[in-house]
């Protein structure tokens, strides 16, 4: 392992940053990427941030007032593609990059051109994937999950520009976890053993090999569609022999562990951040680890829990509930551990820790939401309603979104060199989860009172929840301008960080100073006190 | 003490927003209880999982609540130094583990039931097309198929908030379903086009219209009433607008609907469902053409030129068939020949069109179905 590093060190002796637009373009700098991918995610985030109150001005009352039909059906495919392919997954990779090398005691990513590729593929997916929306014919209206025969038969002429923008999606996130996943598993620095690597980049190592798993799933999806649609094959389609089921079973093989790809990364974000607020060492780590790896297996062997209501056997429906049931347990493992690191900690609150406690409690209502929509009789009334709206958007928004902002506030002082505004931290915090709680929460009554979703218009007995929803989305949405903010204003300046940052902070990243020099860990790091137990 | 006036107002706050909620009816935050057995387990199941998840997440956000109140350095606390406690952890993992076994026995009762397959009374084919339902009361007897269209009632002009929008906007359809009360009926669903989803929230059934497949669902009702549902299942632009509407009604109503139905059924079906014969067809063609043609075209089929023209060896009635009945259908703009397509029932004009391909000389020796027609008339060709 030394020798490996040596070499990288050698070569990079005294070599800093290219000026101009080509350190960006041509950057192999695992920091110089993280900043790319971050900003990316922030820029996509705002972007399908804008589709969703679009959405739900459009819902603010019964009628057609802003969008017809059609272009909502658009904006609510594109919302749904946007963030989990443009600012979920690309947030994550962005905060690997910066993080991973650092917290192993690496210098780089072990493959940097690689990087660079992973990275510079996505500007031009979703630049082909957002052009569909001025298209002839109009964008791709079929929703994210794209089910066939209506992303087939019945879609617009735009849907090989969406199936061509999901597969480069896909190899750059394939190039991507390759490259996490050779950096984790050979640039560690002596010492740093499996069981001592802190839980984000074991989560990330997980979430890694799940994204191997599944992107080539999604690939092979959206490439039988593309021949059912235009080079006249039959694999949805029943009159040729085909089954359109098929397509959800391909879809959610590949769909669900998806949304472990986009919640394992924020289970280890957390993980680091309730232990430093709480001045104490994380409970159970070792379960920690056992539960992520349990999960991932788990994300395997549920996906038609997403199908209940397409006619599955009475034996098939059994087997993904318990399965799915299952999941509860690694879960509940997960929460209970960061619970009991918080019991008897020495507890502050500054604004990582917040976004981070708010992350355990809502995303664990998502989680029982999740539970109740296995139970497969009372998910025949939940299904595609308004309650799995409720339900996704506690996981992904308070879950995985949280973790990020949870992330910047946590890790910015040590890659920008300066402190954040405390207090404009905090009232970020205070309004995303104000805002965030006054939009979802209601949809739980919605979809209960049989709201479906994916509706531009609805009974007038929904209107008072969807007024609040509304109210509660912009505030949401316009608090992230603050984020923006706050994010511009660390970076140019602010009170200096120290090199520790944080009193109860551990881990090899905060040996460093603040900023990070250019290249991480020039000579490997032998402190591993400051490692994991 | 500023942190205890911070969490009074809290408090009160939440409390507020509670009562706000008070105010709404239950039924308008909550699962429809239904109207069926099955659906009664359901809003059961529904609200034991529910309360299992408000009782763990008392006592997890309660544990948390304590130490964020407690375990504050603001006050002094010193941190523990455990990290570790095999015995909790396999408690922990244990605990939910027989929590989920609990509630995967009434689950699988209920899903058990759902899937236990009886013997119906009445059978239905639910059939979903962009964007309406298809009903199909199925009967062996073919001339007695009950079938119909199930569209949207509300004027677009409501929608479009040219009108004010009246009780049930969007939840009510021109002809809803009619099943009897106390009866098991079947339901067969599937779909003609997309994917749609089948769901009345009262009686817990949500199954998925799939294309070439076909999916069952039953129900027994309960007590009489209108239930309202609708399309689950994203399909288009115009997945917002297909509700259902099924009224259950009492046994004797139902036999009354039902026997007027099959009544209109069979008159149709002797138009055109069944598949005429040639000597019917020539019978009653020659009966159609002495009253409504003849007058013009004369009884032996040689017209009064130029005005009227002969049919005996005409290019119309003896070249292609299509161009004949488009003729007869649509008629002759700035002529006599008129549009029979809005005066005659598809087995008339059939009728008649097989009687001119095959008298007067002409022998073309083809004829058309009155199904044909109809399906020419109801495409609007």
């Amino acid at each position: 392992m030394s020798a490996v590093i040596e070499e990288t060190h050698h070569d990079d002796h005294g070599h800093g940053p290219d000026k101009g637009l080509t350190r960006w373009l041509f950057t192999t700098n695992h920091k110089d990427i993280g900043t790319l991918y971050l900003w990316f995610s922030f820029l996509m985030f705002l972007l399908a941030g804008t589709f969703a109150l679009v959405i739900r001005s459009e819902l603010f009352e019964p009628g057609l007032q802003i969008v017809q039909p059609e272009r909502f059906n658009e904006l609510t495919t594109m919302h749904g593609l946007i963030m989990v392919f443009g600012a979920v997954m690309p947030a994550f990779v962005g905060l690997a990059n910066w993080l991973v090398p650092p917290m192993i005691g690496a210098p780089d990513m072990a493959l940097p051109r690689l990087n660079n590729y992973s990275f510079w593929i996505l500007p031009f997916a979703f630049t082909m994937l957002i052009s569909t929306q001025f298209m002839k014919g109009g964008g791709p209206d079929f929703g994210w999950t794209f089910y066939a025969p209506l992303s087939s038969t019945y879609s617009p002429p735009s849907t090989a520009f969406f199936v061509f923008a999901i597969h480069m999606m896909g190899i750059s996130s394939i190039m991507g976890s390759i490259n996490i996943i050779v950096t984790i598993l050979n640039l560690r620095a002596p010492g740093m053993t499996l069981m001592k690597m802190p839980l984000f980049v074991w989560t990330w190592l997980v979430t890694a090999y799940l994204l191997i798993a599944v992107m080539p799933v999604l690939a092979g999806c959206v490439t039988m569609l593309l021949m059912d649609k235009y080079f006249g094959t039959s694999f949805f389609e029943a009159a040729g022999g085909g089954d359109p089921v098929l397509f959800q079973h391909v879809f959610w093989f590949f769909g669900h562990p998806e949304v472990y790809i986009m919640i394992l990364p924020a289970f280890g974000v957390v993980s680091q951040i309730i232990p430093t607020f709480s001045r104490k060492k994380l409970f159970g780590y070792a379960s920690m680890v056992y539960a992520t790896a349990s999960i991932a297996f788990l994300s395997f062997i549920v996906w038609a829990h997403h199908m209940f209501t397409v006619g599955i056997p009475l034996a098939g429906e059994l087997y993904f509930m318990y399965a799915t049931m299952l999941i509860a347990v690694p879960t509940g493992v997960k929460v209970f551990n960061w619970v009991a690191t918080m019991w008897q900690g020495s507890l502050t609150f500054e604004t990582p820790m917040l976004f981070a406690i708010a992350f355990v409690v809502l995303f664990t209502i998502g989680g029982f939401s999740g539970l109740m929509l296995a139970i497969v009789p009372a998910d025949f009334q939940y299904q595609d309603t308004y309650f799995v709206v409720a339900h996704f958007h506690y996981v992904l928004v308070s879950g995985s979104v949280f973790a990020v902002m949870a992330a910047f506030y946590y890790w910015a002082p040590k890659w920008t060199g300066h402190m954040y505004n405390e207090t404009l931290g905090k009232t970020h915090f205070w309004l995303s989860f104000i805002g965030m709680n006054v939009t979802f929460f209601p949809m739980h009554f919605l979809g209960l009172a049989g709201m479906p979703r994916r509706i531009p218009d609805y009974a007038l007995q929904f209107t008072d929840w969807n007024m609040v929803a509304t109210c509660g989305a912009y505030l949401f949405g316009f608090s992230q301008i603050l984020f923006l903010f706050i994010v511009v204003q660390t970076i140019r300046g602010g009170k200096k960080a120290t090199d520790r940052v944080w009193e109860g902070a551990h881990g090899l990243e905060w040996t460093l100073p603040s900023p990070m020099p250019y290249h991480t860990f020039t000579t490997p790091p032998t402190n591993m006190e400051e490692a994991h137990s | 003490m500023d942190k205890a006036k911070q969490v009074g107002r809290l408090i009160a706050l939440s409390l507020l927003l509670f009562s706000g909620a008070a105010e709404a009816s239950w039924s308008d935050i909550n699962m429809p209880q239904g109207v069926t057995a099955i659906s009664h387990n359901v809003y059961e199941l529904h609200m034991i999982i529910f309360s299992v998840c408000v009782v763990i997440g008392i006592v997890v956000f309660g544990v948390m609540i304590i130490s964020m109140m407690i375990h504050r350095k603001s006050l002094g606390h010193e941190p523990a130094d455990f990290h570790d406690n095999t015995r909790l952890e396999v408690l922990w993992t244990i605990i939910p583990i027989i929590i989920l076994v609990v509630m995967a026995i009434p689950a699988t009762k209920t899903l058990d039931a759902m899937y236990n397959s009886g013997k119906p009374d009445i059978k239905i084919k639910v059939e979903g097309y962009q964007w309406k339902w298809q009903y199909t009361y199925m009967n062996d007897d073919p001339s007695k198929v009950v079938k119909f269209m199930s569209n949207l009632k509300t004027p677009q002009d409501e929608i479009d908030n040219l009108a004010p929008k009246r009780e049930h906007y969007l939840r009510d359809v021109d002809n809803p379903l009619v099943i009897p009360v106390g009866k098991r009926v079947e339901f067969l669903i599937t779909s003609n086009d997309v994917i749609h989803s089948w769901w009345v929230p009262d009686f817990a059934i949500k199954r998925d219209a799939i294309p070439g497949f076909i999916n069952t669902a039953w129900t027994v009702v309960d007590k009489p009433g209108m239930y309202r549902g609708q399309c689950a299942e994203l399909c288009g632009k115009g997945h917002g607008f297909m509700p259902i509407n099924v009224k259950a009604v009492s046994q004797a109503d139902y036999d009354q609907w039902i026997a007027q139905k099959r009544d209109e059924a069979e008159k149709q079906y002797e138009i055109v469902g069944k598949t005429w014969t040639r000597e019917e067809l020539m019978k009653k063609g020659d009966e159609v053409y002495h009253t409504i043609c003849a007058t013009c075209h004369q009884p032996n089929g040689q017209g009064l030129p130029p005005a009227f023209p002969a049919l005996a060896g005409s290019p119309i009635a003896t070249g292609p068939i299509d161009a004949h009945i488009n003729i007869v259908l649509h008629g002759k703009a700035g002529t006599a020949m008129q549009a029979f397509g809005q005066q005659l029932n598809a087995a008339e004009i059939a009728a008649v069109i097989t009687y001119e391909r095959n008298s007067f000389g002409n022998h073309t020796g083809d004829m058309v179905q009155p199904k044909e027609i109809d399906a020419k008339m109801k495409g609007g060709q």
